[in-house]
């Protein structure tokens, strides 16, 4: 059987050439690069603009870090999660308390060692976070499926509690989380200084950026979040359970968020219980500015914020304040779905 | 007639908020064949297909598939046994759901949303080579736009591939809505001819329709809806050989629509 089909005039398999191919939209990708081209003339110094660029591509990556899951949870299921900072605050302390327990690890003067005692610190924030995160999808957020004020009164709630109750485990003052002894100070590029710990953040970062594309691109699961967050009633349809893979995304995401905690914290080498509040405000300008749900969009986002935030705090430092509103505000004025609007939505 | 329907409902209502849509609909689908639903705009019948699939829940009467109940409330409150099963469950049973709006998944291509479709594969290579030969021989586009983003796909290439989706693996009750809808007529020719090789293999087909050249085309049995009950049922041949009966029921007559 024959039949013709309502493709035009080839026919043939062999002009599969002819078929335009997806094409990738390199706007928002070039715009970070033309953002850190820009911003060379503007700082002046070239290697300051070099360290510049190192920091603002490492807090993009650490933002990146603790925002995906945000931004896939709420591409999966709608939800809102304000609550999504209290689990980067929880991977920030967990890992002071893993660099107290390990002791030595971290002033040993040796690199190996200072880095099992990173990868240790991690592991348990992730591991830490992501069990408290199957805990908070359970109790607060479950209740309050497709109601969204509900959601922002409930998980702002949740996160408030969970803030105070950190403060009863680690006590209301800050705890100094400083790096380990061989990631401290910086190596001279040229004229350059690069913060070791800021190279370790970018290649952590990228690790989880390949297994993350990865996952998505190349599983059945990753196939089965990708659908679910264009039509999830059609990915029922076919006789899966998106409950369930929604479950696993928000603790998956909240380990993440206990890991960028973890490192947001080292960068800053202190900790505090406001920590989740201030980067909240990141987290959700840098899903708004990627398109909620979208994973690439969040990190380009992401990167965008980190390199402004670094460069405006040199050229114009009373401007920091407003940087990552004010890039938002320009993003959104230009592609008001955000920079990698998810499509359906 | 077998003796047995594959799916029966019976009495069935549904609530969508605060509006009665379903107000005790009863009909059978029999193996092996093609039952057409067919009605005016607004009679309830994508409701009783999204009904049928526990997208929206029954509140009264069963949908009973191959013996066992899927949708309704359970006669005897009982905790253990919930008589509503929920959506990826039913689909479990083996019915596949094409949706009005096609549900086809844009960003993702041909073959992802094929994959998606075949549970028992988690890789394009384990999809069943020879039944996907089949589809394209039925369906030749999605060869051809095999790694093509599904969203760039034309109208009637979508409606194929979301039939082809439902079809990826052996399914026993395929739930079309309005497969016909917003196609050119020569695509809606080629639809009839691929859904009538599909009618070949005696997959049991519960298919709504506007069009009713599409419906005398494929349909066996015939149930009418009208303001969310079933009024009439027969055979398709009897309906269509009947036209006052079509005027009556449909508000047309098929001489006019030739």
């Amino acid at each position: 059987m024959t039949s013709a089909t309502s493709a035009p005039a080839v026919a043939a398999p062999t002009a599969a050439d002819s078929i335009p191919k997806r094409r990738f939209d390199l706007v928002p990708v070039a715009l970070v690069v033309v953002l850190a081209l820009v911003a060379w003339p503007a700082v002046g110094s070239s290697s300051t603009w070099f360290t510049l660029t190192v920091a603002g591509l490492a807090m993009g990556m650490i933002i990146f870090i603790a925002a995906s899951g945000l931004t896939l949870v709420f591409g999966l299921m709608d939800v809102l999660n304000f609550g999504h900072s209290l689990f980067i605050a929880l991977g920030a302390y967990v890992a002071t308390s893993v660099f107290v327990g390990l002791g030595g690890w971290a002033t040993a003067p040796s690199i190996g060692i200072n880095l099992a005692a990173i990868l240790v610190a991690a592991l348990a924030a992730m591991l830490v976070a992501g069990a408290f995160g199957l805990g908070f999808e359970r109790v607060i957020v479950r209740p309050v499926y497709g109601q969204h004020l509900k959601q922002i009164l409930v998980t702002l709630g949740g996160a408030i509690v969970g803030e105070e109750l950190i403060k009863v485990v680690w006590g209301p003052a800050q705890i100094p989380l400083p790096p380990p002894e061989a990631l401290r100070g910086s190596i001279v590029i040229g004229d350059a200084t690069v913060d070791k710990l800021r190279l370790v953040s970018v290649a952590i970062g990228l690790v989880v950026l390949a297994a993350l594309l990865w996952t998505l691109n190349r599983t059945k699961i990753g196939l089965l979040i990708r659908a679910g967050v264009e039509d999830r009633e059609m990915v029922e349809s076919l006789g899966y359970r998106i409950r369930r893979l929604f479950v696993a995304v928000f603790a998956a995401g909240s380990a993440l968020a206990g890991l960028g905690g973890c490192l947001w914290g080292m960068n800053q080498q202190i900790v505090t219980p406001q920590i989740g509040g201030q980067v909240n405000v990141l987290l959700f300008i840098v899903i708004i500015i990627g398109g909620l749900g979208s994973t690439l969009g969040c990190l380009v986002g992401a990167l965008l914020v980190g390199l402004v935030a670094n460069y405006i705090g040199f050229v114009a430092p009373k401007l920091a304040m407003f940087s990552s509103i004010g890039l938002m505000v320009a993003v959104l004025m230009w592609r008001p779905q955000g920079l990698y609007p998810v499509v359906n939505r | 007639m077998s003796a047995a329907p594959l799916l029966k409902l019976a009495g069935v209502h549904t609530h969508i908020g605060a509006y009665h849509i379903l107000h005790g609909v009863d009909f059978e689908v029999p193996a092996g064949e093609v039952t057409m639903l067919l009605g005016r705009n607004g009679a309830g019948k994508t409701t009783t297909l999204r009904t049928i699939m526990g997208l929206w829940a029954a509140s009264q009467g069963t949908v009973v598939f191959d013996g066992k109940q899927i949708g309704g409330p359970a006669a005897t409150p009982d905790r253990a046994a919930p008589s509503q099963l929920l959506t990826p469950a039913i689909a479990a049973q083996g019915i596949a759901y094409v949706p009005e709006n096609m549900g086809i998944f844009a960003d993702l291509s041909v073959a992802e949303n094929m994959l998606l479709a075949a549970r028992s594969a988690r890789r394009l290579d384990q999809l069943d080579t020879a039944r996907l030969e089949w589809l394209f021989g039925l369906f030749p586009a999605l060869k051809k736009f095999w790694l093509y983003p599904a969203g760039k796909l034309s109208g009637g290439q979508k409606q194929m591939l979301a039939i082809a989706r439902a079809m990826v693996e052996p399914r026993r009750l395929l739930l079309i809505d309005e497969p016909s809808k917003g196609l050119a007529p020569a695509i809606v020719l080629n639809l009839i001819a691929a859904l009538r090789d599909l009618k070949r293999t005696e997959t049991t087909v519960l298919l709504v329709e506007q069009n009713f050249q599409v419906a005398r085309a494929l349909g066996d049995r015939v149930a009418v809806m009208e303001d969310g009950r079933v009024v009439h049922r027969g055979t398709m041949a009897d309906l269509a050989a009947d036209e006052a009966l079509q005027q009556r029921l449909l508000g047309l007559s098929l001489a006019a629509h030739q």
